[in-house]
């Protein structure tokens, strides 16, 4: 073998007797920059092969289900704000809905687009964390500084339509908490015609750059079979080249309303189920979220959008299990009401929590720089894993 | 299919663990005894008219008198959805596991046992997952007491009456 025309030079190291080789253990995290939060990762190397990594979760649980039991319904909503603190428009949604689905209660229909809108213009807003940080993780500063100058004004839209930035307490049981102020919607048209042509600007960035491509193609190769005996679930399993999003699967809310397209991984940069095709799903989500906004604001109609929120929330004896699509991927609430003001118990089913669990599985034999970008292809949130 | 007809199937398959199926509210279920779960799981997963491959989620609830587990199962295949539940009494709460089968069980029963103590049996890891290893007690039961001291420092909460007169 040649390297650039260069004679190959047959260089053997030889073993100094009498030194014994072993497994070296070690800790990736709680604090690393590439975890994405405080996650551990006790790696078994052999050089700079993995030989097994097995996450330690769990440093940032809040006790979510505890607290769900000690307050009321709705007071629950706030808390689920803090689950997945960059995607909480989406974590409102699937709880109030399923709230709502125990109550039978008829949501007004200017409520209704509200709630899409919001729910995917965070889902950009999330997507824009991923790849910017993604690029971070892959050693490309550059991208990071874009994409937060984007999200800033999903969130600057954000604040005037809830009064917050991160966690909004927006969507209610029957409704929002406030209608759109005057001139809100033209304003996310705008953003639209700003925002579409810079999905291909961050393209040319990151997503075709040769680097890009070489770090990420072919590394963490998730199988479809594998995929669904995990249950993957959101652009993890898509990435993995099955079709299966909620919002068309199973469609709550209006989503069967709007017309969009639910992208898949093709294995265009490597094989099918690589972490390309993650990040790749994620900005063509990007294109779709859009679509589906432009569709909303167009058809909104008039009226009161808090019309349908009741004064006060009985949820009937019960129990239902929801499903939600957010931008990491199914998140499920599974309420039991005896009928009281408290929640029985809500059991949250959380997208990044079951992502996680894949990585022992796709992580062994992989080199140890690779595993930061298997990590920041699965797209975790850890506020949402340990809840 | 629904769910009657794929309760319908199971009783006729194993009539002596089926226990009972609750029709008539929002999400019916099927109630399955706790030492069957994994052959009666792995017929649902196998079988080709039903191809349960996708475990939604696997929840651990405290019933008072017993603790029981919540399968929600989905096929991608067949599109339809099937809630199974195992009930074990909290002396000894014992339920089979089905890790072997869906590999995302082993997280969600590693959870279950964590906040509520439910023994998994044949489970590859059972530990706990969110709290610290050292933690005493389960606490999604309802009759967890919160505990004064833990590790050697005082915990602060409203039942503490010292604590609250010391405040005033």
């Amino acid at each position: 073998m040649t390297v650039n025309n260069f004679p190959a030079v047959n260089v053997e190291f030889e073993k100094p007797g009498g030194i014994e080789t072993d497994e070296l253990i070690l800790n990736m995290g709680p604090q690393h920059p590439s975890t994405h939060g405080v996650l551990r990762v006790i790696l078994k190397t052999d050089g700079e092969i993995i030989k097994s990594a097995t996450p330690v979760i769990g440093y940032l649980h809040r006790c979510f289900e505890k607290h769900a039991e000690n307050v009321t319904w709705v007071q629950v909503i706030p808390y689920t704000d803090r689950m997945d603190y960059i995607a909480s428009m989406n974590n409102n949604l699937g709880y109030v809905l399923g709230i709502e689905k125990m109550m039978d209660l008829e949501v007004n229909e200017r409520a209704n687009f509200l709630r899409i809108i919001v729910a995917e213009l965070n889902r950009i807003a999330s997507h824009l964390i991923f790849f910017g940080t993604y690029g971070l993780d892959t050693g490309a500063f550059t991208p990071f500084l874009y994409t937060f100058r984007d999200r800033e004004k999903i969130l600057d839209l954000f604040e005037e339509i809830s009064g917050a930035r991160l966690l909004y307490n927006y969507i209610w049981v029957g409704g929002v908490a406030f209608d759109a102020p005057d001139g809100w919607l033209d304003r996310v048209t705008s953003f639209c015609d700003y925002f579409m042509p810079k999905i291909k600007e961050y393209n040319d960035l990151l997503t075709f750059n040769k680097i890009f491509i070489e770090r990420t193609a072919n590394v963490g190769v998730i199988p479809p079979d594998l995929a669904i005996n995990y249950a993957l679930s959101g652009p993890c399993l898509r990435g993995s080249g099955i079709k299966f999003d909620l919002r068309k699967n199973d469609p709550y809310c209006i989503y069967d309303r709007f017309d969009f397209d639910v992208c898949i991984g093709k294995g265009e940069k490597g094989t099918i189920g690589d972490s390309w095709d993650r990040c790749w799903v994620r900005v063509a989500e990007m294109w779709e979220s859009l679509k589906i906004i432009r569709q909303a604001v167009e058809k909104i109609p008039g009226g009161d959008a808090k019309s349908t929120v009741p004064k006060n929330v009985r949820v009937p004896k019960g129990e239902f299990y929801i499903r939600t699509e957010t931008p990491r991927g199914e998140l499920g609430y599974y309420l039991i009401s005896d009928g009281s003001r408290n929640p029985v118990r809500v059991k949250v089913r959380s997208p990044a929590f079951v992502n996680l669990s894949i990585l022992p599985a796709i992580a062994s034999g992989t080199m140890v720089a690779d595993l930061v970008v298997i990590i920041g292809s699965l797209d975790i949130v850890l506020g949402e894993i340990d809840r | 299919m629904t769910s009657q007809e794929i309760h319908d199937i199971l009783a006729q398959k194993f009539p002596a663990s089926v226990v009972e199926f609750s029709d008539g509210i929002l999400q019916p279920f099927i109630k399955i005894q706790a030492g069957d779960i994994d052959r009666i799981a792995r017929f649902l997963r196998d079988d080709d008219q039903l191809q349960f491959d996708y475990l939604m989620c696997l929840s651990g609830i405290d019933l008072g008198e017993n603790l029981g587990v919540v399968y929600h199962l989905y096929s991608t295949v067949h599109n339809h959805k099937i809630v199974l539940r195992a009930e074990a009494a909290k002396q000894t709460p014992d339920v089979k596991s089905v890790a072997p089968l869906w590999r995302t069980a082993d997280w969600h029963e590693r959870e279950a046992f964590d906040m509520l103590g439910i023994n998994f049996v044949n489970h590859p890891d059972l530990r706990r997952i969110l709290l610290p290893d050292d933690w005493e007690g389960f606490p999604l039961r309802k009759d967890y007491i919160q505990p004064d001291i833990y590790n050697g420092i005082r915990v602060p909460h409203p039942d503490h009456k010292e604590e609250a007169n010391d405040r005033e």
